[in-house]
């Protein structure tokens, strides 16, 4: 028996690779089980949560759209999310520039400091800035929750940010500049264009980061709730499917930011070759 | 000649001082919102564990059987859910690289689309399939292999399932790109030299894709230490790790002290681990 495998490789290869095929074909279904379970309840006639469900109804949508609370929440993250992107983009592209070109005492040290947020656990984030705020009466304001998402997202902005400025060629620049361009407008005309895709893909992110996040928004944001802790709260008060179409619509506007980054940035994809 | 050199010289020097204060002043205000709104009030949190001028929160935190059966159960967790991912994600990532580009498409897809999925969304559909009138009790009530629901949620099982679902994909990022550079030839080398496959892999192709395990386990296991939502939600009270216990001594019993000494805790064990990975990332580099 074992001479007789030894003599085919290959066939042995072959068992190999189907066993590989199946492991991952498993491994990918427990990706997919929550999402592929998330769309079938969300489109339920049942009163409460069941699977199968007996019919199909849009009732959750339509109690989603009804719900001032919900709406509001909503128009919460969205204003929360915007406000981060803009000003996470700004900061975080500005900081990108400075420790790629800039060679200064301390450099390091802002290094560290703008990488901070990702190392240190969200929680501990949260409780600072919860403790700060508490005592500047600053709790349940919607700018509030932007300035902690916005410490949260500045990382990932410079990540992306300075990954396209170390592969831009400088001489681009100072050609700009030997043609009597002053550096800002070499910058401007010259640089910015270049690294836009970069700089969009940035900004697409920072706004996902800040959408998705609970922890922060948990303790910051009161009673002034982001869509993130109102689905929270709905989940530990009770299991009500309304969540299920809420969940669809955000996983259809996730996969909307995801599209526009892929045609207007440069991608967000977290795998680098 | 040495006059129009030292011009020059001059020049260079201005033009270097003015473009380190340009680069000075374009980190500043990052630098300052991040300091006035991240380092100040973290370093504040971590010193109120000292306001009483003893340690006696650290001595509660880490004799009182209650908070040490917590931090215990956080780095057991953190180290099963680090495990499991391994085992998930390297055979998926080591896929995704022979698998045939049709194959490895569905397999990104299967991947990627989960994991921008928000993690409360994810952890609403878990409770869906594993709760007491969920997926899996009546799917087995209706087969009639069951009689009783069976109580699948609210454990450390539910809080593992979870976990290893929202951190599994950062394990498979590191480890594709570390594959991706693998050469194939020395594979098929190992083969020609007569080594079997298990040989060959274990001696020639898992060493070269060590710094992407590493990278990912130690990303897996700091995220999974100061994890939240999940044990809050799946674990329904009965499982606690430190964050959730933070959060209580935060919201619930308003003891800032303690909170801030949990929260040493915390981060130091972070940032230990963060500094193991990297002296390690670095001996790995000194040898290649």
């Amino acid at each position: 028996m074992s001479e007789w495998l030894k003599n085919t490789p290959k066939r042995k290869h072959n068992w190999g690779k189907i066993a590989l095929g199946v492991y991952c074909t498993l491994v990918l279904t427990f990706l997919m089980l929550p999402l592929l379970v998330v769309f079938p309840i969300s489109f339920s006639s049942a009163r409460y949560l069941q699977f199968p469900p007996p019919g199909f109804s849009l009732q959750w949508y339509e109690n989603y759209l009804n719900t001032p609370s919900w709406i509001s929440a909503t128009i919460t993250s969205l204003q929360v999310g915007v406000g981060t992107t803009l000003l996470a983009t700004t900061l975080g592209t500005m900081v990108a520039f400075s420790l790629v070109r800039g060679t200064y005492p301390g450099k390091a040290w802002v290094d560290r400091l703008v990488a901070a947020p990702i190392v240190v656990p969200n929680i501990i984030i949260a409780v600072a800035i919860y403790g700060l705020f508490a005592e500047l009466k600053l709790i349940g304001s919607w700018y509030g929750v932007m300035a902690g998402h916005t410490v949260y997202a500045i990382p990932f902005v410079v990540l992306v940010v300075s990954a396209a400025l170390r592969n831009f060629d400088v001489s681009q620049e100072h050609a700009a500049m030997g043609l009597g361009a002053s550096r800002l407008r070499a910058i401007w005309t010259v640089t910015l264009p270049q690294i836009k895709p970069a700089i969009i893909s940035g900004a697409f992110l920072a706004f996902i980061t800040s959408f998705d996040e609970l922890i922060i928004a948990l303790f910051l944001s009161g009673s002034n709730m982001t869509l993130p802790k109102k689905m929270f709260e709905n989940i530990i008060s009770e299991i009500d499917p309304t969540i299920s179409a809420v969940s669809v619509l955000q996983i259809i506007m996730v996969g909307i930011v995801l599209l526009l980054s892929q045609r207007l940035g440069a991608g967000v994809s977290p795998i680098k070759s | 000649m040495s006059a129009h050199i030292s011009l020059i010289d001059r020049l260079r020097r201005n033009r270097v001082i003015r473009e380190h204060g340009g680069s000075v002043a374009l980190s500043l205000p990052t630098v300052i919102f991040l300091l006035i709104l991240f380092a100040v009030p973290v370093v504040q949190l971590m010193l109120l564990s000292f306001q009483s001028g003893t340690f006696e929160h650290y001595e509660k935190a880490f004799t009182d059987e209650l908070y040490v059966t917590v931090l215990l159960n956080t780095f057991e967790i953190a180290l099963l859910v680090t495990v499991i991912s391994f085992f998930l994600a390297y055979p998926l990532a080591y896929f995704l690289i022979v698998a045939q580009p049709l194959w490895r498409n569905i397999g990104m897809f299967c991947l990627l689309m989960p994991f921008w999925t928000s993690i409360l969304v994810r952890t609403y559909a878990w409770m869906a399939i594993l709760g007491r009138r969920g997926i899996i009790n009546e799917a087995l009530l209706s087969l009639g292999i069951i009689d009783a629901p069976l109580s699948l949620l609210y454990n450390t099982s539910s809080v593992l399932i979870g976990m290893v679902h929202v951190l599994m994909p950062y394990m498979v990022f590191p480890l594709y790109a570390v594959m991706r550079r693998v050469d194939p030839n020395l594979m098929q080398a190992a083969y020609g030299l007569g080594a079997p496959n298990w040989r060959a892999f274990l001696r020639v192709y898992f060493p070269m894709t060590m710094p992407g395990v590493l990278a990912g386990a130690s990303l897996v296991f700091i995220l999974s230490m100061g994890f939240f939502i999940t044990p809050v939600l799946l674990g329904g009270g009965r499982v606690t790790m430190i964050a959730v216990l933070i959060e209580q001594f935060v919201t619930e019993l308003l003891d800032w002290e303690f909170a801030g000494a949990l929260s040493m805790a915390l981060l130091t064990f972070t940032l230990v681990v963060y500094s193991i990975f990297k002296r390690l990332m670095k001996s790995e580099r000194n040898l290649a």
